[in-house]
């Protein structure tokens, strides 16, 4: 009970990107085709749950024993830039359609705060293992979630009669805004 | 003292194995690109300006090597990088046609006459918004210089008559200009092309002429003059539709147009035969 709690709330309530505004790089650069959000959301799921997967035992089995908390930060991005480097052949070596699409957000994620940010909110509330992977999976499949949904908007929005001045960047925030009020309602999901 | 080690070594050994991992990840994964494509790559400008159709330098040489895409068409480059692509991928060099930005309007200071003057940022994109445009003509040149700022070559001057010069040696047809400017006033021409339009106005004959000494007023004299079929009337303005048919029969149109608005761009290159002068005579 406690892990879907741990999920549900990653994916909908704790939104990494419209409740906490992690990683709204890639979330407007990349969401204006809904086939390149799928899989630059799918990149980032991947790699939040291998960063799960790594960070925690860095942590709690080298760093915390040794005192070198004080390493965390530097640790994760480690981990994180070698993963993301990893993808990025793994992609490349897939499909070169996918490659081409994500374009320098690909290596980017290397610097999405929505990643180290979950590394580092993990640590802050001292989840066991099993729920830190499932924290990552449910974090990443929320980034994906709301990719999704702003490149559903958006792609509907070439058709929409846009003031000439709101064109581009100014509505896409707009709609940003109100995604994230909406993702407000889910507050009170769980107790 | 211990904690420095301790670090050092964790963090050592970390990046190390990391290192380890990604090392057979590239052996396993490695994809086998084109040499020809980075080479193709280094010879292009690297202006990245997409006048070639791709968005940048890297795609077009990509898109030479994989989908056999035509080798001419950086127009940045010009003749000698087709020549040097050509040589790459083992194909007969093809023409380059060099493609030019010109201005479609004469509106000068001086024969452009003015609703009243604009006072605010002066870029052509600004003052297109309040009421289109300084000028009473709709179609004409703002005179703002938005084309001189976009320039990446620096291939065009603002003259003091209030237009565009375009330097067409520096100038490499890439059309950030054309898509720059808000009246539409450039556009891009085959460097051997002669003639042309210099106005954009489709206003009638009479207001076109009561706000512009150099606007085609759509007498179709020279429409009438051309019998090969080079020329077209729409709109009230005339097109030059078939540039390659504008031969010496239709010289005499741009002799007798009233404004000027039909003219050579380089008048000294025109060989005219005696012929033709008889028949002015």
């Amino acid at each position: 009970m406690d892990l879907l709690i741990i999920f549900v709330s990653a994916l909908l309530i704790n939104n990494f990107v419209l409740s906490y505004f992690l990683g709204i790089c890639p979330f407007l650069g990349v969401s204006n085709k809904l086939s390149s959000a799928v899989s630059m959301g799918m990149a980032v799921t991947f790699v939040m749950t291998i960063t799960a997967i790594v960070t925690w035992p860095i942590y709690h089995l080298i760093l915390a024993p040794y005192h070198l908390e004080f390493l965390e930060i530097v640790s994760f991005i480690l981990v994180i830039a070698s993963l993301v480097q990893f993808v990025e052949m793994f992609i490349r070596k897939t499909s070169e359609a996918i490659y081409d699409a994500l374009g320098i957000y690909l290596p980017l994620i290397t610097t999405n705060c929505a990643i180290l940010g979950f590394a580092l909110i993990a640590v802050l509330k001292n989840y066991t293992y099993i729920e830190t992977i499932v924290f990552g999976v449910g974090a990443g499949l929320g980034f994906t979630l709301a990719l999704v949904i702003m490149a559903g908007i958006r792609e509907e929005l070439d058709f929409a009669d846009v003031p000439e001045s709101l064109k581009g960047p100014g509505i896409t925030l707009l709609v940003a805004g109100i995604l994230a009020l909406s993702f407000m309602g889910f507050a009170g999901l769980i107790k | 003292m211990s904690t420095l080690l301790i670090s050092i070594i964790t963090l050592g050994v970390l990046a190390l194995l990391f290192a380890v991992i990604l090392a057979a990840a590239d052996a396993k994964l490695r994809v086998e690109v084109d040499p020809k494509i980075e080479e193709i790559d280094t010879i292009l400008p690297q202006a990245n300006c997409g006048a070639c159709g791709y968005p940048g330098c890297k795609n077009y040489a990509t898109a030479i090597v994989e989908k056999g895409e035509e080798i001419n068409k950086c127009s940045v480059g010009g003749q000698p990088v087709t020549d040097l692509i050509a040589k790459i991928m083992g194909v007969e060099s093809a023409a380059t046609t060099k493609v030019v930005a010109r201005v479609h309007c004469r509106g000068t200071e001086e024969a452009a006459k003015r609703k009243g003057y604009y006072e605010g940022i002066e870029t052509c994109r600004a003052a297109a918004l309040v009421s289109s445009g300084d000028k009473l003509c709709d179609w004409g040149c703002l005179g703002y210089g938005d084309c001189e700022r976009s320039c990446p070559f620096d291939a065009i001057t603002m003259m003091p008559d209030g237009l565009p010069f375009i330097d067409e040696e520096k100038c490499t047809g890439c059309g950030i200009c054309v898509e720059e400017c808000p009246k539409d006033i450039l556009e891009l021409h085959p460097i051997d092309e002669n003639v042309m339009i210099f106005c954009r106005s489709q206003d009638p004959p009479k207001q076109s002429r009561a706000v512009c000494k150099n606007a085609c007023i759509a007498c179709n004299i020279c429409v009438r003059k051309c019998p090969t079929g080079a020329l077209t009337m729409e709109n009230n303005l005339v097109y030059v539709v078939a540039p390659e048919k504008f031969t010496e029969e239709c010289y005499g149109g741009i002799d007798k147009c009233p404004t000027g608005a039909i003219n050579f761009v380089h008048p000294e290159k025109v060989v005219r035969t005696d012929k033709q002068e008889n028949d002015k005579a």
